[in-house]
């Protein structure tokens, strides 16, 4: 239980050289088969330490990083590591609902697809298991041929959580995976992220307290691109270390 | 106001419109689109320059489509906007006001003199091809740009490369747009007259194009032959106004496609 995933060290980054930091020297370690979330107010770098754990932010031109981030003890910044094969091992979900305008089964086979996987019965069974994890088999196995964009925006954000399955990733990154849905497509995906937690590892941002509190077992609290403090979720939602940590979940800013 | 302005718009397009039908109308029958010219044009039908016509679109696009569509890609997914970038993409815009008889004059120059096609179906392919370019860029940026960027991080985020991602998400997703483009380039290209009639066009073939070096009667050519080199007005009238009329149709078809095919396509996505 105490396996530690992801670890990462005195992690910097800036937007651009001179720029002010949007994270500051952030050290933290993500546990194996365990649900980590990182809350805060808007603008506070959860989402840009998000994008940090699969790089991500390398699309940023001039973005300046510094420090390390080890996955299984491998410094993912390192020349050598190659990149695709890095974000296959650290999947995504994004804030909206992003499907391709691609049929529901299309996009699910996405990922094995380029992976190299050609032979159709295999796939078929990839598209059934990954459906079936995210919640979404028995609403959807009748219509795999119809265009992912006709589902509802829950069932939407369940696809894309299997598509990102699908490839069989090892950590799950997911940034604000429920900030764009109604309340009850909302607790449908938390008891996902929930049963997740027991294959995958998860890492997900969220500006929902409450959220945090129902599904995570390590909280992270962040101010203005610092790390404040982290530890297990009723600890931190009970009794925070840190003053700011204690105003911000008591709601006196936010 | 506004009314009389739009009014005065449309009457000129039906006034346009009615005077062709009224003066064509009798020309069109299956004999006419279905026959070569006869007696010196004084005759027979106008089925060499329409075939003409469809070469030279055919040719056309086969060049500026895939040049257009990839100088998009490389403008919109690869370029970072640096200043040259900013002056290829200005040189391209900056192509799609070169006036077509100008175009033409340099087509003659470089396709027929310099690389020795000579006035062939090719080298007027290729001038309208450089014709339809610009506008097939601009048509597919905006395509490109229309795709969204969560599509592009989604597919990066499963571990696709820049090119599998372009390729397999960007494009397919930008398809309709970059179709409908493609399109209205088409009718675009059917109908100019300035940058074939140096290249390629002739005022007279016996029979089709049969390979890409030799010359192609065209229906804009056509027209403005029997308009200009008739000694014999009252026969060749008639045939003028009949093939302007299969022009115009030809023209408004394709354009019409493209409009209808944009539309659907863009309910769908």
């Amino acid at each position: 239980m105490d396996d530690v995933k992801m670890k990462i060290e005195s992690l910097s980054l800036s937007y651009s050289r001179g720029a002010p930091l949007a994270l500051k020297d952030v050290s933290m370690g993500i546990t194996a088969n365990s649900v980590t979330a990182f809350i805060g107010p808007s603008g506070c770098g959860k989402s840009t330490f998000l994008r940090c754990l699969n790089r991500m932010n390398d699309f940023v031109r001039d973005v300046y990083i510094k420090g390390m981030v080890m996955l299984d003890g491998m410094d993912i910044y390192s020349p050598d590591v190659d990149v695709t094969n890095l974000r296959r091992r650290v999947g995504m979900v994004f804030q909206r609902p992003n499907p391709f305008p691609f049929s529901i089964r299309d996009n699910i086979a996405y990922g094995p697809k380029l992976l190299g996987e050609r032979n159709r019965s295999k796939i078929e069974e990839i598209v059934e298991r990954s459906l079936i994890s995210a919640g979404l088999w028995e609403e959807v196995r009748d219509r795999l041929g119809e265009m992912a964009t006709s589902l509802s925006g829950g069932q939407q954000q369940r696809l894309c959580i299997a598509r990102a399955i699908a490839v069989e990733p090892e950590v799950l990154l997911m940034d604000e995976p429920t900030s764009a849905l109604d309340p009850i497509a909302t607790a449908r995906v938390e008891e996902l992220v929930r049963e997740l937690k027991k294959d995958y590892t998860v890492a997900i941002v969220t500006h929902n307290m409450q959220q945090a509190a129902r599904i995570s077992d390590t909280t992270a609290f962040f101010l203005m691109g610092e790390l404040v403090e982290y530890g297990p979720a009723d600890v931190i939602f009970t009794t925070p270390g840190d003053k700011r940590t204690e105003d911000y979940i008591t709601g006196r800013f936010g | 106001m506004l009314w009389g302005c739009m009014a005065l718009s449309t009457a000129v397009l039906g006034l346009i419109l009615a005077f062709l039908i009224y003066r064509g109308a009798d020309a069109i029958s299956w004999e006419f689109i279905s026959e070569h010219p006869r007696a010196g044009m004084t005759e027979g039908g106008i089925i060499t320059p329409i075939v003409g016509t469809v070469q030279l679109i055919l040719v056309s696009m086969t060049f500026a489509f895939p040049v257009g569509v990839i100088t998009a890609v490389y403008f919109n997914e690869y370029s970072h906007g640096g200043a040259l970038t900013k002056t290829l993409r200005l040189a391209v815009r900056s192509l799609a006001s070169i006036p077509s008889v100008v175009l033409g004059l340099f087509g003659f120059a470089f396709f027929c003199v310099f690389l020795s096609f000579g006035a062939s179906l090719l080298s007027a392919g290729l001038t309208l091809g450089c014709l339809a370019l610009p506008t097939l860029v601009t048509a597919s940026e905006t395509a490109l740009q229309n795709v969204p960027q969560e599509f592009r991080d989604a597919s990066y985020a499963l571990g696709a490369t820049r090119w599998q991602t372009i390729y397999k998400v960007v494009l397919p997703s930008a398809f309709p747009g970059i179709i409908t483009g493609g399109i209205l380039c088409i009718g675009r290209v059917a109908g100019e007259t300035a940058p074939i009639m140096f290249t390629g066009a002739v005022f007279f073939a016996p029979g089709f194009a049969r390979n890409i070096f030799d010359s192609v009667m065209a229906l804009p050519y056509h027209i403005y032959v029997l308009a200009t080199a008739g000694t014999q007005i009252d026969k060749t009238g008639p045939l003028q106004y009949g093939t302007i009329l299969v022009l115009l149709t030809l023209v408004l078809g394709i354009s019409m496609i493209g409009i209808v095919a944009r539309a659907r396509l863009r309910r769908r996505i």
